[in-house]
């Protein structure tokens, strides 16, 4: 055996078997019992594009969350301003990123400065003079902050939406961020893309608000301390839908996040799914304070400004535990449910790229991918072997080896087929030839010049080379940007490309090298078919 | 087998029929880009956002019909395309006219359920982009091309000569353009996955014009007598049938994607075949004349030095 042979044919084979190690998980249907241990049980990644499913882009209304905050902030100093009785004229936020609190003594004023040094250190302070002989101490939160909190949004939003997403039952779930304020979720095989959107988008910001039914909901000017929302309902069998206006206290006096539990349950009496929630001890203190204090009135349910129902308190309700009806489906039931256990969003999401794959266009683009590879495959072979001879079929079997270990490595390496990822492997069914090519060529011409085959072999390979790696690395740049700057599909398209490329490198310098040299061992071989 | 034999072919000399072929085709890739910065041109909604949907109907109905019924129900902008097999239909909806996000598919799917309600369909695939998605993928894929070619034209730069570096990187944006060439006049649509077979062109292409160079720096080392747009020819020559072969393999693959791989990459496969064939044209044609040229006017400078 020529020297260096053996270590050549042994790396071949090696990564023949690794290739086909790595392929059984996708290849054969169910795996043997006694595959286990350390042996590869992942198949390749089907991007959504094949296997069918729904590739979502959200964009987190990060500022919402600063406002919200602020709004907390606001209110909180009433609270505090009121339980140490200290007169205000008005605390609320101002802007984007101010609370400004008005009152009416310069006395009141420096305690309140005082306070608010200690309360809020991270917050700047500017005092002035407003019209009417009115004090305003304006309260702003620091741009790092303000920073942190749009994160802290991003990232519970992120928390939030996975939540949800594992309790409605999706199985390999991609939910990423990515960027500053953007959250990307992919949800592969999902049959109601359109529910899940629904339910993932959702701000669900529960709130129980006292109804004012003093106020007419017609009226013009109400309280500033009020504020008009609508009650939805659908008519099941038209579908038309109808509104009721209520004028609801702005303060909410129960909220979301004191909620422990919600289940669906069926009302016995009319048939109708409702949804029971459970609070948490601070929260049933809470709903039994203050239905103690308003029986008789009208407490409406609000989920993301819509109201859900809005019953009479007819008795104080201790034991926390309440329940929300409105014209819900089973369906739509389910899915409050599932909300409200997950808690809210800090803010809400918009949704800015969807894309949806149904799993019949995927099964097609596979087999019409397959399809047209086997005839790229069976065109080139049938070219080749006609055209080099013998040599051709060496130059068939290095491509046969190229696809082998390109499956084998998107195996290994976990990473996604896409459809153009299919096309990429197509396409290197044609170039992986295409080294081959050029030195079969060079041998031709040093056969001409009456070299004998060993030399003229050598010499091909030698001078072929530089051109090889030439061309292979100008390709390589091109895919290393696309996989940089790439998203799904492309991505997919850059990934089979670059491996494709490298792998080449190896089959047609190593690979289809040794095969030759093992034929031409001794150097006295007449003729070379090619 | 051998296609070709010994050829002598005056490549060289044909370069001023070359120049004004490609000059036409690289003018009209340049139109072509400008329409494509306007907003003129064919674009996908990756770039321009908006709506896009593939429907599949039991029965076949006319393109004309269901245009009427989007526009009797709102839809009053939409750009609709057949596909051949199964009764395939392509909706496109402008940003501009699309409801909100995430309603368009919506009002769509229930036109066609109110109008041909005996007509069961389903939907295949639906995108929606928003506008901020579509800017920033316009903005990411001109940055990719301008690294790729930047990183292209490095190398070739590294690799030879100053002057093979101008031809090469002249030929490279040539391919590109004929590609941008092709997609403007035949009015097929501009989306993310015509930039990944330009870039991807721009690559391979290469191959052929590395093959070309490598040989006439072969033969200029050698010292062979002559001119230096006999070397040239003489090169192009020897090379000729691999440059051929080489392209004729990738063609092959590239055809079977454009006849039998399906819809999705049917333009794309159509990419890659334009830009395979200008290639190698463009290697013969293109890359070694401007190279020659050069070389001309540097000796013709240090002769009138000396």
């Amino acid at each position: 055996m020529p020297k260096g042979t053996g270590w050549r044919i042994s790396l071949i084979a090696i990564f023949v078997l690794l290739s086909c190690l790595y392929l059984t998980p996708t290849v054969v249907a169910k795996l043997p019992s006694w595959w286990g241990g350390l042996l590869p049980k992942d198949k390749i990644h089907l991007g959504l594009d094949l296997q069918g499913g729904t590739h979502l882009v959200m964009e987190v209304e990060t500022q919402k969350a600063l406002e919200g905050s602020l709004d907390i902030v606001a209110t909180d100093l009433e609270d505090t301003l009121t339980s140490k009785n200290l007169h205000f004229k008005r605390i609320s936020r101002t802007g984007s990123d101010k609370v400004s609190v008005l009152l009416y003594d310069k006395g009141t004023a420096d305690e309140v400065q005082k306070l608010l040094k200690d309360k809020y250190p991270g917050y700047e302070q500017s005092t002035s003079n407003e019209e009417g002989g009115f004090i305003a101490i304006n309260l702003r939160i620091s741009d790092k902050d303000a920073q942190d909190r749009k994160d802290k949004a991003v990232q519970q939003a992120l928390e939030t939406i996975r939540n949800r997403i594992d309790q409605f039952g999706v199985s390999e779930p991609v939910i990423q961020r990515e960027g500053l304020n953007h959250i990307v979720v992919q949800l592969p095989g999902i049959k109601d893309p359109q529910r899940a959107i629904e339910l993932i988008g959702k701000t669900a910001r529960l709130e129980f608000k006292l109804v004012r039914e003093d106020i007419p909901p017609t009226s013009t000017n109400i309280p500033e301390d009020t504020e008009i929302l609508q009650e939805k309902s659908v008519d099941p069998t038209t579908g038309a839908v109808t509104e009721i206006p209520f004028v609801v206290q702005k303060k909410s006096l129960i909220t979301g996040d004191l909620l422990t539990d919600a289940q669906v349950r069926i009302d016995s009496q009319f048939n109708q799914p409702y949804v029971a929630i459970e609070f948490n001890s601070l929260g049933a203190k809470l709903f039994d304070q203050v239905t103690a204090a308003n029986v008789g009135k009208r407490f409406a349910i609000v989920l993301d400004n819509t109201v859900y129902s809005a019953p009479v308190i007819r008795e104080r309700i201790s034991g926390g535990s309440a329940q929300i009806s409105g014209n819900f489906t089973e369906k739509t039931a389910a899915d409050l449910a599932i909300v409200l256990r997950a808690g809210a969003l800090p803010a809400p999401v918009k949704i800015i790229q969807n894309e949806t794959v149904g799993p019949s266009l995927g099964q097609d683009s596979i087999n019409k991918g397959l399809m047209a590879g086997l005839i790229g495959v069976v065109l080139v072979v049938i070219f080749m072997a006609i055209y080099y001879k013998l040599s051709g079929l060496v130059a068939n079997l290095g491509m046969v080896l190229n696809v082998i270990y390109l499956m084998g490595a998107l195996a290994a390496l976990g990473a996604t087929l896409t459809l153009p990822g299919i096309a990429a492997i197509v396409l290197l069914i044609g170039m992986s030839v295409d080294s081959n090519v050029l030195i079969f060529e060079r041998i031709r011409e040093e056969l001409k010049l009456g070299k004998t085959p060993k030399a003229a072999l050598d010499a091909g390979y030698d001078k072929a080379f530089l051109t090889i790696m030439d061309s292979h690395i100008t390709t390589l740049i091109t895919a290393a940007v696309l996989f940089q700057f790439g998203t799904g599909p492309v991505k997919g398209f850059a990934v089979s490309l670059s491996l494709g490329v490298i792998i080449n490198l190896f089959t047609s310098l190593i690979g289809t090298k040794v095969i030759f040299d093992l034929f031409l061992q001794k150097g006295t071989a007449k003729k070379l078919s090619i | 087998m051998e296609l070709l034999g010994k050829t002598n072919i005056d490549f060289i000399g044909k370069r001023n029929i070359s120049f004004v072929i490609s000059s036409i085709i690289a003018i009209l890739g340049i139109i072509g880009i400008i329409q494509i910065g306007r907003g003129a041109a064919n674009m996908g909604i990756d770039f321009s956002g908006g709506t896009a949907m593939q429907l599949k109907f039991a029965k076949h109905i006319p393109i004309d019909e269901i245009r009427t019924a989007l526009h009797k129900n709102g839809v009053a902008k939409v750009d609709l395309q057949e596909i051949k097999d199964g009764n395939k239909i392509l909706v496109k909806i402008d940003k501009n006219t699309s409801a909100a996000l995430g309603k368009s598919t919506d009002v769509v799917q229930n036109a066609f359920k109110k109008e041909f309600p005996d007509n069961a369909f389903t939907v295949e695939s639906s995108t929606e982009i928003g506008p901020s998605i579509g800017d920033k993928l316009r903005k990411d894929t001109l940055i990719a091309v301008a690294i790729s070619l930047l990183g292209i034209i490095l190398y070739i730069a590294w690799r030879f000569d100053f002057k093979f570096g101008i031809g090469a990187t002249v030929a490279t944006i040539h391919d590109c353009l004929a590609m941008f060439a092709a997609f403007y006049l035949l009015n097929k649509e501009i989306n993310l996955l015509f930039i990944t077979a330009v870039l991807t062109i721009a690559g391979y292409s290469l191959t052929d014009t590395v093959v070309v160079f490598d040989r006439i720096r072969e033969n200029l080392h050698k010292n062979l007598k002559g001119s230096m747009q006999n070397i040239f020819n003489m090169s192009i020559n020897e090379v000729l049938s691999r440059t051929i072969v080489t392209s004729f393999t990738v063609f092959m693959a590239a055809a079977s994607l454009f006849f039998f791989g399906g819809e999705v990459i049917h333009d794309f496969s159509f990419a890659l075949l334009v830009g395979v064939l200008v290639g190698t044209y463009s290697s013969v044609f293109v890359a070694s004349p401007i190279v020659v040229l050069l070389e001309n006017r540097a000796a013709a400078k240090q002769s009138v030095k000396s």
